[in-house]
């Protein structure tokens, strides 16, 4: 099966090309790919799109990915760890066992590399342990708790569902199954590989070299030809907090659901605390955002935050404090209630004092990069975060390159998402098994889990005024509403609404933005479009089955006027 | 998509379009065109009607061409809605949530600050144009006058209760966020309402509450002035049916041969107690409930009941129930397993059920499944009184207020304690005099000694 799609793909590529090349030559847009035509040839986005453009320019692009397939090949034969590079224990060693650190350690594996992984506390890292998986399984309960306590919601599909209630211990039963097993999972295809987990805290001890064991214990000294940092990051507590673990909590409590308090704050309405407002209302809690910007939900698109205060927070049981900082916060005891001291954020002047249940810490994220040995590279950190460049490549107090070393995940700080951690981490692999690769991390999207989801990728809209005003283009916005919709309509889900931000132009896509049903899945079509350059002028003729949510993308790129109709797509229709 | 609507600003009426648009002397004609009337836009070729998701901006806001103003919910999508005029925002007409027919007026727009004033009058008197409310759940709030006094009267009652520690003296309103969504819907002043949650804490239900309390407060007063009037002016009122119901009951009491035991017992311990657990929400009534209860546990006969006159009827559950003065009536609200319910949950519980009393939304099994009956007219300062035994139960209690009293010790020291007298009235065809005597010391034991009644 797998083998077919690759061959088609392989023959598809010739095409590809002569398309490409017949529109370049007859287009009278010369620039279209004046960027990826003048470019250096290294300077490469991410992978998918290297090998498009690499086809534009070579014919030996079939060759090239034959040559791929070959490899990918042997080392499957081979099932598992290379051999190392003379002198050294390992190829690639790689401390931190989260998302990132197993992205890279696969693809090190499929490249042949004798790969090791150091893993001083559970296999998974955040996302799997303590972050986004556990969490998606307190949204799925409160998905459900939300529709069927939607009396409204029911009626108009004809349903009758008597009160509904839970178990909060069944709740939280299913978020740690459902961790325990992607933790399973992990640590079975990393040991199925024959990558090596070493157990014990990593740390670099000089160039190449890493020692590894328990704190306090006996330390080994292995030798790498290349290290990968990923240890990650763990929840950003502020100063004047004070988390007991049990009214005053981070996420990493908060998804054990040890309670259901009535009435808890969130500090911070990004992903995590927007997120767990979702999960606490569901489940009946009262939640009051705590934000020290002036608008909820800061990092959003403001047009797509405005519609999702609009749905998911002015509905339910929430009320907020903007342009504040929780200058101290005290646990419930002895009786009395988790205070919080709420200051102006812009004239520190005393606020209010708001006395709750609970606190959730949602403030964001601290790399976590101590004990790592970091002085013997003699790389600095800032703010905790390792500095490294375009290429994760770790960069020192001098400002030079750490040869050898690389960073990748929430310990750089660049974009602190697994799926990025792991999408630096194959491009690091890339890199040192001989090619060159530099990740585009416009393309790579974000999702919020909320009910419904919000999902993003490229720049937002005031991201992409500013950055056309600073290069001297235009910029169109295009939007779709989630109401006009079949399948959305026939779900009674018709709140949301996709926004397409592009240069019409050229018909490159800037940014798209998307809050309503299944949000999170509906973003792939345009990060992957991005990822592979493909323009608003050739995506749209693309066919999307009916009736589907995904036609509200398709809308989305119909709806765009791009002025210079110019098309590089795939001109010549396959004959099946 | 279509952002700029050109339908949504247009002059006011075809009329004044002539005007401006003939020869008649500027001056007339200025001051009235200058007050445009913003329109509900036709988003879609199937819209007919309109919702207003929200309003971006506020009355008296400044508004420059081709700001959004309004943010419009069609059959197809949400739509902001731009201004092609500069100006002030000088009435809404159709609120947030409301809905319009396309073509109709949501919201007035005058050229100049001063003509804000002008523009507000007239917007009132469109007040034809009835926005649609938004879906309440609570119907009766739109019934609720807006009256002062009324809103004052449920005040004086309300502030009668504890406040929260947080509230600095009353000054500062601790509410949860539903609770001040609640009252910002239904228009209930939250410096008014007596907070039921954690600590003492407004929360949804209080402001329910406040506003059923306002409801029945307008309703009653009617009914309220009328007898007082009555007793002075020599007339016949009739029961309600509440009073016939006790009427009814009193009666058939007469046909139980009842006697009376009564005790005193120090509550020293028992306040204290009170003081401690008071901030979480828990009340006397609660306690003494609790207390009975678990004396009742001990002497189920004094929880037993005689039906038929042949037999003892042990019942299963210690319930007890609390007589409660409502408007014109009595009724009382029951603690279904008093001895097995936390003292918090007991607490809670009672709330709601005086709650529901007040409302009148009590279920029958609220009220008509007690196997004890507590009678507390202490707060009023009676030290001491019979109850009538409520027919089908064996026992009521009668409570007096708990006062200091000078009291003599065995060793001959003469000191000072808080005391309280309690009454039982029994049915003595299946409570007898000893039995009721032993009731009273274990259940003196518990209240001198109360801390099983926190377990």
């Amino acid at each position: 099966m797998n083998s077919a799609i690759s061959l088609s793909l392989s023959s598809a590529s010739p095409i590809t090309v002569r398309s490409y090349d017949g529109a370049a030559s007859s287009s009278s847009s010369s620039d279209l790919f004046f960027r990826n035509n003048s470019a250096p040839s290294q300077l490469r986005f991410c992978g998918l799109k290297r090998e498009a453009f690499s086809g534009c320019k070579s014919s030996s692009n079939a060759v090239l990915l034959k040559q791929l397939r070959q490899n990918t090949k042997i080392s499957a034969s081979l099932s598992g760890n290379g051999t190392p590079s003379k002198g050294f224990d390992y190829d690639l060693v790689i401390i931190g066992a989260g998302v990132g650190g197993h992205g890279a350690a696969l693809h090190a594996v499929e490249k042949g590399l004798k790969t090791a992984i150091i893993e001083g506390d559970v296999v998974g890292g955040t996302c799997v342990n303590r972050g986004c998986v556990p969490s998606k399984a307190l949204l799925a309960v409160s998905g459900r708790m939300r529709e069927l306590q939607n009396e409204h919601h029911m009626k108009s599909f004809g349903l009758q569902v008597a009160a509904a209630g839970y178990d909060r211990q069944g709740v939280a039963d299913h978020a740690e199954n459902l961790a325990t097993k992607i933790r399973n999972n992990l640590t079975n295809s990393l040991k199925s590989l024959g990558v090596d987990i070493l157990a014990g805290v990593g740390t670099v001890v000089g160039p190449q070299k890493v020692k590894y064991g328990k704190v306090g214990g006996s330390e080994t000294v292995i030798t790498a030809k290349d290290i990968i940092i990923a240890t990650g990051s763990v929840p950003f507590v502020p100063k004047g907090v004070e988390v007991d673990g049990k009214t005053v909590i981070t996420s990493d409590h908060a998804l054990k659901l040890e309670t259901v308090p009535e009435w808890i704050v969130i500090v911070g309405s990004g992903y995590i605390g927007l997120e767990f407002s979702d999960v606490y209302t569901a489940l009946g809690s009262e939640v009051t955002f705590v934000e020290a910007l002036d608008q909820l939900m800061p990092g959003f698109d403001p047009e797509i935050g405005k519609l999702a205060q609009r749905v998911l927070i002015n509905p339910r049981k929430i009320d907020y404090h903007t342009g504040v900082f929780a200058t101290k916060i005290t646990p419930a005891k002895d009786g009395k209630p988790v205070t919080i001291e709420l200051i102006d954020a812009k004239t520190k002047e005393p606020k209010d004092t708001l006395e709750v249940d609970a606190a959730l810490i949602a403030t964001g994220r601290a790399p976590f990069t101590q004990g790592l040995g970091l002085e013997n590279v003699n790389v600095e950190t800032q703010r905790g975060f390792i500095p490294v460049d375009e290429r994760m490549r770790v960069i020192d107090s001098k400002g030079e390159l750490v040869p050898h070393l690389y960073c990748i995940g929430d310990a750089n700080g660049k974009m602190m998402l697994a799926h990025a951690a792991s999408a630096q981490g194959i491009s690091v692999v890339e890199q040192v098994s001989g090619k060159d690769h530099v990740l585009n991390h416009l393309s790579i999207p974000a999702a919020c889990f909320t009910h419904p989801e919000i999902s993003m990728v490229g720049l937002t809209e005031p991201q992409a005024r500013e950055k056309a005003e600073k290069e001297g283009f235009e910029i169109g916005i295009a939007k779709t509403s989630f109401k006009a919709n079949t399948k959305a309509l026939a779900e009674n889900e018709g709140e949301g609404i996709a926004k397409l931000i592009y240069r019409p132009d050229n018909g490159e896509i800037l940014g798209v933005h998307i809050f309503g049903m299944h949000a999170a899945d509906l973003i792939h079509e345009a990060s992957n479009a991005i990822a592979l350059g493909t323009r608003v002028q050739d995506i749209k003729y693309a066919v999307h089955a009916h009736p589907t949510l995904s036609e509200v993308i398709d809308e989305l790129f119909k709806s765009a006027k791009v002025k210079n109709d110019v098309s590089c797509a795939v001109a010549e229709p396959i004959a099946v | 998509m279509a952002q700029l609507l050109n339908s949504s600003f247009t002059p006011t009426t075809s009329s004044l379009r002539r005007q401006c648009h003939s020869l008649t002397p500027r001056k007339s004609t200025q001051i009235q065109a200058k007050i445009r009337e913003i329109f509900m836009p036709a988003l879609s070729s199937t819209m007919t009607e309109g919702k207003i998701v929200s309003w971006i901006k506020s009355e008296g806001d400044k508004l420059s061409k081709g700001e959004s103003v309004v943010v419009v919910e069609s059959d197809k999508a949400d739509m902001d809605v731009e201004t092609f005029y500069d100006g002030y925002l000088a009435a809404i007409m159709v609120e947030e949530g409301g809905v319009a027919v396309v073509g109709s007026a949501i919201a007035l727009l005058a050229e100049t600050e001063d003509e804000i004033a002008q523009a507000v009058s007239k917007a009132k008197d469109q007040g034809s144009v009835s926005p649609a409310a938004p879906s309440q759940d609570l119907p009766v709030e739109s019934k609720v006058p807006d009256s002062a006094p009324v809103a004052k009267a449920a005040a004086s009652v309300a502030l009668t209760a504890s406040t929260h520690p947080a509230s600095e003296g009353g000054k500062r309103v601790v509410a949860s966020p539903y609770a001040k969504k609640l009252a910002k819907e239904l228009n209930v002043d939250l410096s008014v309402v007596v907070g039921s949650g954690p600590m003492g804490r407004i929360v949804a239900k209080d402001v329910e509450a406040a506003v059923v309390a306002n409801a029945v407060a307008v309703a009653e007063p009617a009914k309220a002035v009328t007898p007082a009037l009555g007793v002075g002016s020599g007339s016949v009122v009739p029961f309600t049916t509440m009073q016939g119901a006790v009427s009814r009951n009193m009666v058939e009491s007469l046909g139980v041969p009842t006697f009376r035991v009564g005790y005193t017992i120090t509550t020293d311990a028992l306040d204290a107690l009170y003081k401690k657990i008071k901030p979480k929400g828990v009340t006397m009534t609660a306690l003494l409930a609790k207390a009975t209860a678990l004396a009742l546990a001990k002497h189920p006969v004094v929880n037993s009941s005689c039906r038929d006159g042949k037999s003892f009827t042990y019942n299963s559950n210690i319930n007890v129930a609390v007589a409660v003065a409502t408007d014109g009536g009595l009724i009382t609200p029951v603690l279904q397993n008093a001895d097995k319910v936390d003292i918090y949950s007991l607490s809670r519980k009672w709330k709601e059920l005086v709650d529901k009393a007040r409302a009148k939304q009590l279920q029958p099994h609220e009220y008509s499944t007690g196997t004890f009956t507590l009678s507390n007219l202490g707060m009023f300062g009676v030290d001491r009184f019979d109850a009538i035994l409520p027919p089908g139960t064996g026992a009521i209690m009668a409570v007096g207020a708990s006062e200091p009293t000078v009291v003599a010790t065995k060793d001959g020291r003469i000191g000072m304690k808080t005391q309280m007298q309690v009454n039982v009235t029994a049915d003595h065809r299946v409570i007898y005099g000893a039995d009721l005597a032993q009731f009273l010391q274990t259940l003196a034991k518990i209240i001198e000694d109360p801390k099983d009644l926190t377990l």
